[in-house]
């Protein structure tokens, strides 16, 4: 976490240098440090925000990150779900701009399967271990 | 002159490990037999060159020689001196050094005190040790030599990471390095215990100090890294599963399972292959961990090096070690029996099913954390973060941590759950009891609530080994035992706390303004510039009410610059009350049209939250309740045997002489 940190700060070092371009960020993302009146959709656009990966940091996601694209994207998210997107149809814009990158929620794809094959394998492993053990131990 | 001096020593060390080795290695055939004899010397001298070397590069970081390369490209003369010495470990090359010094001594500890093992069993281990460092060594004199000289000397130094000149940060690596390193204490017990076949309880209980010492290191280090994180971040997050974060989570849920299989071994003497096995494990996440950080591999602050010959040099490393002791492990496993048998509904069984859960989660993290990395250089990029890590984890811990509950009042062997079903009655009505007061207060998630149900069963569980005990008369251990567990039933309560009920409020506000988060109300009364040594800051003057009670709090959240480098930082202000924590940070200034800005704040109110740090270190605090037990009954009995020797030996001579 002290990796993304130091990306971050790096970036907000060039921030401090160009206060202009702050000044950009800050006029068109209106909603980068601000909540949404309605909680439920400010809490509907939180869940999102947090599976969604800021591409300038090191592994943060957009929910903790100060780095200006951060705040662009919590802007963009609040602002479509306040007009009432769909979360998943953002994060599906969002992947198709980016990659799939830049969401952190797990979905398997031809390149993602093997994170869902292991925790099954070691499923199967760890229950077929035990019940090996057991077995024998129970005979004692 | 002090440089070299260093580097002498560390040549000279490296050549007693290698003597080490082969004299190790040779004495256990007949022919060599004689070469025994210096093995445990050897073993001490090294860990001292060691020290020496190190030594002399703290003297030469502390008066900041500056025709020493790593010096100046790491240090300042006008840092305080606190962090001049913590520089000394700030770099890869330094850290590495203080990596092979902690493992050189902490060999020839083992060396001097440890006779409980059969000595060609002894033999084996130091030599591993040495294989092991010798690596190190390798490492450190070819490929990242510290005391390397620069011509022309430069006028000043380069300066460190401002956000290094933290004194948490100054003492966070070694505290991790000294569990990396205890676990290579417990891997070279493995690798002599594999050679000579001796894997039995005498093998167990030498080992466990060593893994003890290891783990709660490891649990200091990963606590105090997640409060770090916490308060300096300025979001509010606790854990991020961040790869660097991953490398020390790793080693921990090995040694977390090793720990509990070597007590295994040491009471009933089962599960020796299993035991032997993650001994080798936990060490090789140790390796891996350092291979994360330092190789560059993750490019970033932790990464130092970017050079890739070092990551290439700990992978030739790692592989050599890991490979080495695995075919060790494959060619002997047969022969290392698996040890006495137990049933089911039993300590060891419920023991085997917490190292399995373990070793699963251990799993997870490794191939979530490698995976991304793996994705990368065949050229696509994955994203693996919280939304996997957390459920995937869950699905192994939630078992586990239900097993908790009962295991440590099972007997050894075979019982019955018909005994303990009583003693669990109170704490399943308090699992329904959570589940019932989260389902009534509406609007939290699956996993808080699974979390908050389970630890309240947990917290009660977790002392029922204490009932019907004489508490004075209990063992340590046990106490260390109760004390843990107890940290993990706090820290899963402050986890699900904080996710359940964490209240966030983001605004923008203007001097003289309220604004309310959860039970809050909280004033920015003013905003006025400071200046630190090296920075300037905005502070805001927050004042802050709980309730309706009357009490006004101050606090002062910064927004700091920082000029060499320039770098911006939030400086969070935190408030702990019992039930939880207020935090504020204060953001940029927002648009100012009409003359008088408004300030960003972002504030959070996290019930409980503290609890999380507060279990961590209950965990190590029973780590070292166990560790001072086991130790007093090992010394209390040296000195018993040593009493037994002298009496003998006075009787028989009185014999002679009457």
């Amino acid at each position: 976490m002290r990796a993304l940190l130091a990306v971050c700060l790096a970036m907000l070092g060039l921030w401090a240098v160009a206060p202009a371009l702050a000044q950009e960020e800050q006029s068109t993302a209106p909603y980068a440090y601000r909540q949404l009146d309605d909680p439920a959709k400010e809490q509907k656009a939180e869940a999102l925000m947090e599976t969604l990966r800021c591409l300038q940091c090191q592994g943060q996601s957009i929910a903790d990150s100060d780095a200006p694209i951060a705040g662009s994207m919590r802007s963009l998210v609040r602002e479509r779900i306040a007009a009432g997107d769909d979360p998943e149809a953002i994060r599906a814009w969002l992947v198709e701009r980016y990659g799939d990158y830049v969401s952190y929620a797990p979905r398997v794809t031809a390149l993602t399967w093997p994170l869902f094959a292991v925790p099954l394998a070691l499923l199967a492993l760890a229950a077929l271990l035990l019940r090996g053990r057991f077995r024998r131990g129970g005979q004692a | 002159m002090i440089a070299e001096l260093g580097l002498a020593a560390l040549w000279l060390a490296a050549a007693l490990a290698g003597l080490q080795l082969v004299a190790g290695a040779l004495a256990l055939s007949a022919r060599g037999a004689s070469l025994g004899g210096i093995v445990r010397p050897v073993a001490v001298v090294q860990g001292l060159l060691a020290l020496i070397a190190f030594l002399s590069l703290v003297y030469l970081f502390a008066v900041t020689d500056l025709s020493v390369k790593l010096v100046a490209m790491n240090s300042h003369s006008l840092k305080p001196l606190i962090f001049r010495v913590a520089g000394t470990w700030g770099n890869h090359e330094g850290s590495m050094l203080l990596w092979v010094t902690i493992m050189g001594l902490a060999g020839g500890l083992v060396a001097l005190i440890e006779r409980r093992l059969p000595e060609p069993t002894m033999l084996a281990t130091l030599a591993g040790q040495a294989f092991v460092s010798l690596g190190f060594y390798a490492f450190l004199l070819i490929a990242s030599n510290p005391f390397e000289r620069l011509w022309p000397v430069p006028q000043e130094g380069n300066g460190l990471n401002p956000l290094l000149q933290d004194l948490g940060l100054a003492f966070h690596p070694p505290t991790l390095y000294l569990g990396y390193v205890g676990l290579s204490i417990a891997f070279s017990f493995a690798v002599g215990a594999l050679v000579t076949r001796e894997v039995g309880p005498a093998f167990a209980k030498a080992m466990r100090p060593w893994v003890l010492g290891a783990w709660i290191f490891l649990t200091i280090g990963i606590t105090a890294g997640s409060y770090w994180a916490y308060y300096e971040l300025g979001w509010g997050g606790w854990w991020f599963w961040d790869p660097v974060e991953n490398a020390s989570l790793m080693p921990w849920l090995a040694a977390t399972a090793l720990l509990h299989s070597c007590s295994v071994l040491a009471a009933r003497n089962a599960l020796r292959a299993w035991t032997v096995m993650l001994g080798v494990v936990a060490f090789s996440m140790s390796m891996i961990g350092t291979f994360l950080v330092r190789s560059g591999i993750l490019t970033s602050v932790h990464a130092f090096a970017v050079d890739p010959e070092r990551g290439t040099f700990i992978l030739a490393l790692l592989a050599i070690n890991i490979g080495g002791a695995l075919t060790l492990f494959g060619l002997r496993a047969r022969t290392v029996t698996e040890g006495e048998r137990f049933a089911v509904t039993s300590r060891e069984g419920a023991l085997v099913f917490n190292n399995v859960m373990l070793s699963a989660i251990l799993g997870i993290v490794l191939f979530g954390t490698l995976y991304p990395l793996l994705a990368e250089s065949m050229g696509a990029k994955v994203s693996v973060g919280p939304p996997y890590f957390t459920p995937m984890s869950a699905l192994f811990a939630v078992p586990m941590l239900v097993v908790l509950a009962v295991g440590p009042l099972l007997r050894w062997r075979r019982d019955k759950f018909s005994r303990i079903g009583k003693m669990m009655v109170i704490p399943a009505m308090l699992v329904v009891a959570g589940v019932l007061l989260t389902v009534m207060l509406g609007g939290v998630p699956l996993m808080p609530t699974i979390g908050l149900a389970l630890a309240l069963g947990l917290v009660w569980a977790s002392v029922l080994p204490l009932e019907g005990r004489n508490l004075l008369r209990t063992p340590l251990p046990v106490w260390g035992m109760v004390t843990a567990h107890l940290g993990i039933a706090v820290a899963l309560l402050g986890m699900s706390c904080e996710s359940a009920f964490s209240v966030e409020k983001l605004v923008a506000i203007r001097v003289g303004e309220t604004t309310e988060v959860g039970p809050w109300q909280i004033k920015l009364d003013a905003v006025e510039p400071v200046a630190g040594p090296n920075w300037t800051a905005l502070e805001a003057r927050l004042l802050m009410r709980y309730g309706d009670d009357g009490r006004v709090v101050e606090l002062g959240p910064q927004s700091r610059s920082f000029w060499a480098p320039p770098q911006q930082t939030s400086e969070s202000a935190l408030l702990t009350r019992w039930n939880g924590q207020l935090y504020t940070v204060l953001g940029g200034e927002a648009d100012a049209k009409d003359g008088r800005s408004r300030w960003q704040l972002r504030l959070w109110w996290k019930p409980f939250v503290t609890l999380i740090w507060l279990g961590g270190l209950m965990i190590a605090l029973g780590g070292a309740l166990a560790l001072v037990g086991r130790v007093a009954s090992d010394l209390r009995r040296i000195i018993a045997r040593d009493k037994i020797e002298y009496r003998r030996e006075r009787q028989g001579r009185a014999g002679r002489y009457s």
